[in-house]
């Protein structure tokens, strides 16, 4: 009896951590991570438990068992659709619709293979970000720069995306992404095609700049987690200054 | 330019570029079309404040605030996760392009001008997290007394 106890703990914790570690991979907010995790260790019997979670790894452990553990975070990003998808199987699972061992397999599988937009539509979503963000974030209705932004921007998107997929080292991608789309920035108002460098640059470089994570990281600070905080904060920061170095190199020799 | 023409110009373009990057952060379907409008009414609320005179600082905060409330309440429409439309909802509002000139004049060697861009980089992001939390608590009272009664 006493045996059976901790192999359920242990199963428990096993599938705490990949949902925690699947929603930390798709950029979910702190608190929503070790709520989730903390629920479903509650709707599996186990009342009492205690949750460590940094942008790194996350630890677990079971009041009165002898089992803690700890998975680490190797892949981080912005994924809403893993975010989501987890809550719901949560959710599922609290209403007792899925039992441990199946919402283990389903947490799995959504491992493995996520469902992601086909890449022609992410790469038209990079060419709409960089085309109309341009104006939003100028403010000067330059329409004649819209298409060399949008290409631009579409063009470093690509670049970035397959470079992350043969290298462990995210900022590499993001170095190269807008070195890329810099390069040919600078060669489209040579030859003409758009009149404002400076504009057309804003506009192209925001489907890689993490503003979006550093909001994330002030939030992560004000609700109280500092450490994941600053890690977010860190890691936005060293993006923002491979994606300047790209095009700084560019413009220091151009 | 007509400011009703212009108006017209930011709602289409923040609602295209919102959902634009919704596609690429892999927004579920179902959520792509309100994710868009959280981020044009976000938008819109800081931009109508701003051509008003109010400042940056209190323009982002009240647009932090708008898009907040925006999430709780399509998420509670959707049943899905706030932070599906609060993501896709930031993207006119932050600071990605002053983040970029300030660390691209930094490597330029203008540390002046660096230096003032990245203090206002971290001042307009954290008024968007403050607007965040405000409609955070503002969204707790609002269930709270909605209990009671």
């Amino acid at each position: 009896m006493e045996e059976d106890k901790r192999e359920d703990a242990t199963e428990v914790i096993d599938t705490c951590l990949l949902a925690g570690r699947l929603m930390i991979e798709g950029g979910s907010e702190m608190y929503r991570v070790e709520d989730t995790v903390k629920r479903i260790a509650y709707n599996s019997g186990q009342k009492n438990s205690a949750a460590f979670t940094t942008l790194t790894g996350v630890m677990m452990s079971i009041k009165g068992q002898p089992v803690t553990q700890f998975g680490s975070v190797n892949h981080r990003g912005i994924d809403m659709e893993k975010v989501d998808r987890v809550n719901t199987l949560s959710r599922r699972y609290g209403n007792k619709e899925l039992t441990l061992s199946q919402l283990k397999d389903e947490l799995d599988k959504l491992d493995k293979n996520l469902p992601t937009y086909p890449m022609w539509m992410q790469l038209l979503g990079a060419f709409l970000v960089s085309a109309t963000m341009m104006i939003i974030f100028t403010q000067q209705y330059d329409w004649f720069d819209i298409p060399l932004a949008g290409v631009t921007g579409t063009i470093g998107y690509l670049v970035a995306f397959y470079v992350t997929r043969t290298t462990s080292i995210r900022f590499i991608s993001d170095f190269l992404g807008s070195f890329i789309l810099g390069a040919l920035a600078i060669l489209g108002v040579r030859l003409g095609l758009g009149h404002n460098l400076n504009s057309i640059l804003i506009g192209a470089v925001m489907p890689l700049v993490p503003g979006v994570a550093i909001t994330n990281a002030l939030r992560d600070l004000l609700a109280g987690h500092l450490l994941s905080g600053l890690e977010r904060a860190l890691e936005a920061g060293m993006s923002a200054c491979a994606i300047s170095v790209g095009i700084a190199v560019l413009f220091r020799y151009f | 330019m007509d400011y009703f023409v212009k108006f017209l110009i930011q709602v289409v373009l923040s609602y295209i570029g919102t959902a634009g990057f919704g596609l690429i952060i892999n927004i579920p379907k179902r959520a792509l079309n309100l994710a868009g409008w959280s981020g044009t009414i976000g938008w819109l609320t800081y931009w109508v404040l701003f051509e008003a005179g109010t400042g940056r600082m209190f323009a982002n905060l009240i647009a932090g605030i708008s898009v907040g409330i925006c999430g709780i309440i399509f998420a509670h429409i959707k049943r899905m996760p706030v932070i599906l439309f609060n993501i896709p909802g930031l993207v006119p509002l932050v600071p990605g392009a002053t983040a970029y000139q300030a660390v691209s004049s930094l490597v330029l060697g203008n540390f002046d001008k660096a230096i003032a861009l990245i203090v206002k980089v971290s001042m307009v992001a954290g008024a968007i997290a403050t607007g965040f939390m405000i409609a955070q608590i503002i969204g707790e009272w609002y269930y709270k007394t909605q209990l009671k009664l």
